[in-house]
């Protein structure tokens, strides 16, 4: 079983005394954890990350590492390293010297040094560039630096401030890969800030989605597609359809003119509900055999599918498929229940 | 498109007023009065090298006190909020708004034996007390016409150029190299010595030459708080071409020698500054 590692109470954070950045946030992880703060820019990860690593501290509220009170704790002795943002590479200095630095520090001897850079290097795939400056490296590499350099120490807890960001998007993908891998192999906890969902999806045991420096919602990356637990959530993780209907009563729900069954349970009778239907689970059909009917207004070729645009009596539904029908024509969707999901009002 | 013709007029300026004056002064320093090719002034001038030690010593003095002055009020200001970097800056340029004479006239009425320091030291009863316990006769100190009365013009007057380019690179640094490098561990001391100061040399360069250069030709100073009593070689200089020793010809052979000897310096330094970003050298 693994075991709390870090946990956040009732942090706030306020800036100038009136700009509030974080509104009471409540969380922990766990030990060998990946886990991923998700949110757009401004919503308060990066400060989040930044109490955690010892940079700033909270207005108020406490941080706990391993149950011990860590708030006056400076970065240096905190059993924390962190990947950052643009990576913040030593330039005086060659690869070598850069991923030794924690262990120069820290006084040891220098063939365990040789022997732990060694070993750093070739997890990131860097063997053999030792001596090279930084400013020879490309970005990708200077990030896998930032990355060696950083779990020298053998850190309980790494932290990367959307380490990805200045990569192209193919480069990414491949980093999301290595990057799961690594944690894997050294088995430390990842605690990764990033505003993009694709990301924290690919990589994440557990996605902390935030916005306006509140914690929206805390689960596994499927619990958070599945089941977003308000309109933000849902609009932020993927393409959805978001539309506003009333529960007639346990697993009943009315939206768009018609009543659906789904699987929700548990709200007040004739509740007005948020409902949310992903793009990929409406299913096109003839018009007379589907539960909506609607016109399509437009057809966006995507690659692996097609966007369609298609105009109902109260809502345009965004449709994802692989069979595109012609603009202007009429057609039915359908939904399934399981995939309807049914929100409290934010 | 680049547009190469406006460089035209810097490139005029600099072959009318940099290069032209350099080939004269190595026309002169190769000729005597009578106009005939010689070596003469460079034989001449070695009777001077006292005078070339004194120069360089008190350059390489002042350079020294303003690096140790000014890194430090550097390194403060660059970790002062945006309101006490104004006002510091304005605080150092205040000074130099003012005509350089006038700032080391100023000085000559503070350093005076019977000058405002010494008239406030004998007023408080500091020389009673040192004459009553050392059994002296001190009436004041003397402080103008000594060679520290010069190194303290020359630092007064070039402090600013010590603290503004080591300034400009401090506060250029990424704050998130500080944090990785407190992040790995390092406390305050070791992310000194180990990130800042190295990444600040490239300022300490610059301000080297930049206090180094001027010090070592300067004469108005050591004239007017030196008394004629620590001749330089600005001092030299001048007396070959305005002096009762007008010579010309042995001034620009001083004048050369002086300029390689200092581009040397300058050489070696750019060699120990090898591998950080170029520092300023002109």
């Amino acid at each position: 079983m693994s075991k709390e590692l870090i946990r956040l109470t009732d942090v706030s954070m306020v800036f100038d005394g009136n700009t509030t950045v974080l509104d009471n946030i409540n969380l922990y992880f766990n030990d060998a954890e990946f886990l991923t703060l998700l949110g757009p820019s401004g919503c308060g990860k990066t400060t989040t990350l930044r109490i955690i690593g010892g940079f700033q501290k909270p207005t108020t509220g406490d941080v706990f590492f391993d149950g011990m009170r860590i708030n006056d704790l400076p970065p240096y002795k905190r059993q924390i390293n962190t990947v950052f943002q643009k990576y913040a590479l030593f330039t005086h200095m060659n690869i070598y010297e850069n991923v030794a630095f924690g262990l120069r520090i820290s006084k040891v001897p220098e063939d365990e040094i040789r022997r732990r850079v060694d070993e750093s290097l070739n997890m990131v795939n860097l063997a053999g560039y030792e001596q090279r400056s930084v400013n020879s490296l490309s970005g990708g590499q200077q990030q896998r630096v930032a990355i060696a350099r950083a779990i020298i120490n053998r850190p309980k807890v790494l932290l990367l401030d959307e380490p990805l960001g200045a990569l192209d998007l193919k480069l990414r993908k491949g980093m999301q890969t290595e990057l799961k891998k690594i944690q894997q192999q050294v088995g430390i906890t990842f605690v990764y800030v990033t505003h993009d969902q694709e990301e924290a999806l690919t990589m994440s045991d557990t996605v902390v989605v935030m916005n306006e420096g509140r914690i929206q919602q805390i689960g596994t990356p499927i619990d958070i597609y599945n089941e977003p637990k308000n309109a933000f959530v849902a609009n932020f993780i993927g393409e959805s359809n978001i539309v506003e209907g009333v529960m007639e009563r346990d697993c009943l729900v009315s939206f768009a003119g018609r009543t659906f069954d789904c699987v929700d349970k548990g709200f007040a009778l004739r509740e007005p509900v948020d409902v949310v239907v992903r793009p990929e689970d409406l299913v096109i059909s003839a018009p007379e055999t589907g539960q909506l009917m609607g016109r399509v207004e437009s057809v966006v070729f995507k690659g692996i599918f097609y966007e369609i645009m298609v105009a109902g009596e109260t809502f345009t539904w965004k449709v994802q498929t692989t069979r595109a029908p012609q603009v202007g024509q009429l057609v039915g969707l359908s939904v399934e229940p399981d995939n309807i999901q049914v929100m409290h009002k934010s | 498109m680049r547009k190469k013709y406006l460089a035209i007029p810097y490139v005029v300026w600099m072959a009318i007023f940099v290069i032209a004056p350099l080939c004269l002064v190595v026309g002169y320093s190769l000729i005597n009065r009578e106009g005939q090719l010689t070596l003469e002034n460079f034989k001449t001038l070695t009777q001077y090298w006292a005078v070339f030690a004194t120069s360089f010593r008190l350059a390489i003095i002042a350079t020294a006190v303003c690096l140790l002055i000014g890194y430090p009020i550097a390194y403060w200001i660059s970790r002062e909020g945006p309101g006490v970097k104004r006002i510091a800056m304005i605080a150092m340029m205040l000074p130099m708004w003012m005509n350089f004479l006038l700032r080391t006239y100023a000085w000559m009425s503070l350093l005076e034996n019977t000058g405002i320091i010494n008239t406030i030291l004998a007023n408080l009863g500091v020389f009673k007390l040192i004459n009553a316990v050392f059994g002296t006769e001190l009436t004041y100190f003397p402080m103008i016409n000594t060679p520290g009365a010069v190194v303290l013009g020359m630092v007064y007057n070039y402090l600013p150029f010590m603290i503004l380019p080591i300034y400009t690179v401090i506060d250029k640094i990424d704050t998130r190299v500080v944090e990785a490098a407190e992040d790995l561990g390092a406390n305050g001391v070791q992310v000194f010595r180990k990130i800042i100061f190295p990444l600040s040399l490239p300022g300490v360069l610059s301000g080297i030459t930049m206090v180094f250069i001027p010090s070592v030709s300067t004469f108005a100073i050591s004239k007017l708080l030196g008394g004629g009593m620590t001749l330089l070689l600005g001092d030299l200089i001048e007396m070959q071409f305005y002096g009762n020793a007008y010579n010309p010809y042995l001034g620009s052979a001083i004048s050369l020698v002086m300029m390689v000897i200092v581009l040397i310096c300058m050489a070696v330094m750019n060699h120990f500054g090898e591998g950080e970003e170029g520092a300023v050298y002109f």
